[in-house]
C-alpha cells in the first residue's frame, strides 16, 4: 500500500515538473514559433544593419516568413552580409527588396520583405539586391541638428 | 619552533589533499554505480519522494513571492523608461536563465540537503553503515547511490516548477494588479527567450547544481564524525559548501553559456 501510493505521488511531481518545462517551452519561450520545416537560404548585403541579431524576424506584410540565420562582415565590399532562412512555402519574386524595420519606438529590429513585381521567384543561395539600411537614430539626430544649423546660420552672420 | 609550525602546516595540507582525493574517488564510484542504483529505481523513487515532494511546497510558495516581487521591482523600473511591457521579457529571463535553477539549488540545499547529510551522518554514527558493511552490502550503492540519483532527478524538476510558478506570479503582479497589457506580457516574453540558449541552459544549470548539492550533502554526512557534534557541525558545513558552491558555479556556467 504504502509502495503504491508513493508511486502515484512521485509519479504527479515528476508530472507537475514535466508541465512546468512544457509551459517554460511552449508559453515562455518561442518553441511554438520555432518552425521544424525546412528553409531555402538567401543572403543580402547591408551598409549598416543597427541592432539586428541572428534569430530576428523576416516578415512579409506583418507575418513572420522566415528568420535570420547568421550575420557576417564582408570584408571585401565593408558590408554586412546577412543570410536569411525563408519558410519553404512562401516564395518571393527576384527583385523583392528588404528592409531593416523596428517594431515600436524601442522594439526589436527585423527584416521586411516588399515584394517585387519579376516573375522568377528567388530561389536558395540567391542574393536579395536592393537592401535598405537600419535608421540609426544618432545620424538622424545630426543630420536634424546640422539642417538646423544651416538654416540659422546666415541670420547670425549677419553683422 | 619553526620545523613544528612548518610540520603542521604539511599535515594540514596532506589532510586537504587527502579529503579531495576522498571526494573525487567518491564522487567517481557514485558515478560508476549509476547503473546499478538506476536497475533498482524503487530506492530512486523513494528518495525523488522524499527529497522531490516534501520540497515542492517551499519552492511553489518561494517561487510565488519571488516571482510577485519581481513583477513589482520591475514595472516600477521598466515604467521609468515607458517600457511596461517588457515586464514578461525581464520577469521571465531572469526567472528561467538564473533565479530559478539559483533560488530552487539553495531551498534544496536547506530542505533537502541538510536532512541527507544529517541522515547518514546518524547512520555512521549508529553505525549502520558498518554492519551494512559487515554484511557485505556496499553502503556507496545500497545508501548513497539512490540519493545522489534521487537528487538528480528531483532539483531540475523543482527548478522548472520554480520558474513556471515565478513567471505566474510576476502575471498576477503585472497584468492583473498593475495593468500591463496581458498580449504584450506574453509576446514580449516569447520574443525574448529562446527554448535552447534561455530555457535549455537554466535547465542544464539545475542539473549542475543538482549533482553538486546532493553530492555534497552525501559527502558531508559520509565523512561526519560519529558524534552529536560531528552530525550537527557536519549539517552546517553541508548547508554552507552546497549554498556557495552553488553561486560559485553559476557564475561559472553564466561566463561560459551567455558570455557571447
Amino acid at each position: 500500500m504504502q509502495r503504491s501510493k508513493n508511486d502515484v505521488w512521485v509519479g504527479l511531481f515528476v508530472l507537475l515538473g514535466a508541465v512546468a518545462v512544457l509551459f517554460l517551452a511552449l508559453k515562455a519561450a518561442n518553441l511554438l514559433t520555432w518552425s521544424f520545416n525546412k528553409d531555402y537560404e538567401v543572403t543580402a548585403k547591408f551598409d549598416n544593419i543597427g541592432g539586428l541579431k541572428p534569430g530576428a524576424a523576416v516578415k512579409s506584410a506583418g507575418v513572420v516568413v522566415g528568420r535570420v540565420k547568421k550575420i557576417e562582415f564582408d570584408g571585401e565590399s565593408f558590408q554586412a552580409k546577412v543570410t536569411l532562412g525563408m519558410q519553404t512555402q512562401h516564395a518571393f519574386p527576384q527583385d523583392s527588396s528588404l528592409k531593416i524595420l523596428t517594431s515600436g519606438l524601442l522594439g526589436e529590429q527585423y527584416l521586411d520583405v516588399a515584394p517585387g513585381a519579376d516573375e522568377k521567384n528567388l530561389a536558395a543561395g540567391d542574393r536579395i539586391g536592393s537592401t535598405q539600411s537600419a535608421v540609426i537614430l544618432e545620424n538622424l539626430i545630426s543630420q536634424f541638428l546640422f539642417s538646423q544649423a544651416e538654416k540659422s546660420a546666415p541670420e547670425s552672420q549677419k553683422p | 619552533m619553526i620545523t613544528d609550525m612548518l610540520g603542521a602546516l604539511g599535515t594540514s595540507t596532506r589532510q586537504m589533499l587527502a579529503n579531495w582525493g576522498f571526494a573525487a574517488r567518491l564522487f567517481f564510484k557514485l558515478l560508476g554505480m549509476s547503473g546499478a542504483a538506476l536497475k533498482r529505481f524503487g530506492l530512486v523513487q523513494d528518495q525523488v519522494h522524499f527529497l522531490g515532494n516534501y520540497s515542492l511546497a517551499i519552492i511553489t510558495v518561494s517561487g510565488l513571492f519571488v516571482g510577485f516581487v519581481l513583477g513589482l521591482q520591475g514595472y516600477y523600473t521598466l515604467q521609468r523608461y515607458g517600457s511596461a511591457e517588457a515586464l514578461g521579457l525581464l520577469v521571465a529571463l531572469s526567472l528561467v536563465r538564473e533565479l530559478g535553477p539559483v533560488v530552487a539549488a539553495l531551498l534544496f540545499a536547506g530542505r533537502a540537503g541538510a536532512s541527507l547529510t544529517a541522515e547518514i551522518g546518524l547512520m555512521r554514527a549508529g553505525e549502520q553503515l558498518t554492519a551494512l558493511e559487515m554484511m557485505a552490502v556496499d553502503p556507496v550503492q545500497r545508501i548513497l547511490a539512490p540519493r545522489f540519483w534521487g537528487g538528480i532527478i528531483a532539483l531540475p524538476l523543482l527548478a522548472a516548477v520554480f520558474s513556471a510558478v515565478g513567471i505566474l506570479g510576476g502575471y498576477v503582479v503585472g497584468v492583473l494588479l498593475i495593468g500591463v497589457d496581458a498580449g504584450s506580457f506574453w509576446s514580449q516574453m516569447q520574443g525574448g527567450v529562446d527554448v535552447f540558449k534561455d530555457v535549455g541552459n537554466g535547465i542544464i544549470k539545475s542539473v549542475v547544481f543538482g549533482v553538486a548539492v546532493t553530492f555534497i550533502a552525501l559527502l558531508q554526512g559520509y565523512v561526519a564524525k560519529p558524534t552529536p557534534e560531528g552530525v550537527a557541525s557536519a549539517t552546517t558545513r553541508s548547508v554552507v559548501v552546497s549554498s556557495l558552491s552553488v553561486l560559485g558555479l553559476d557564475f561559472i556556467l553564466t561566463a561560459m553559456m551567455f558570455s557571447i
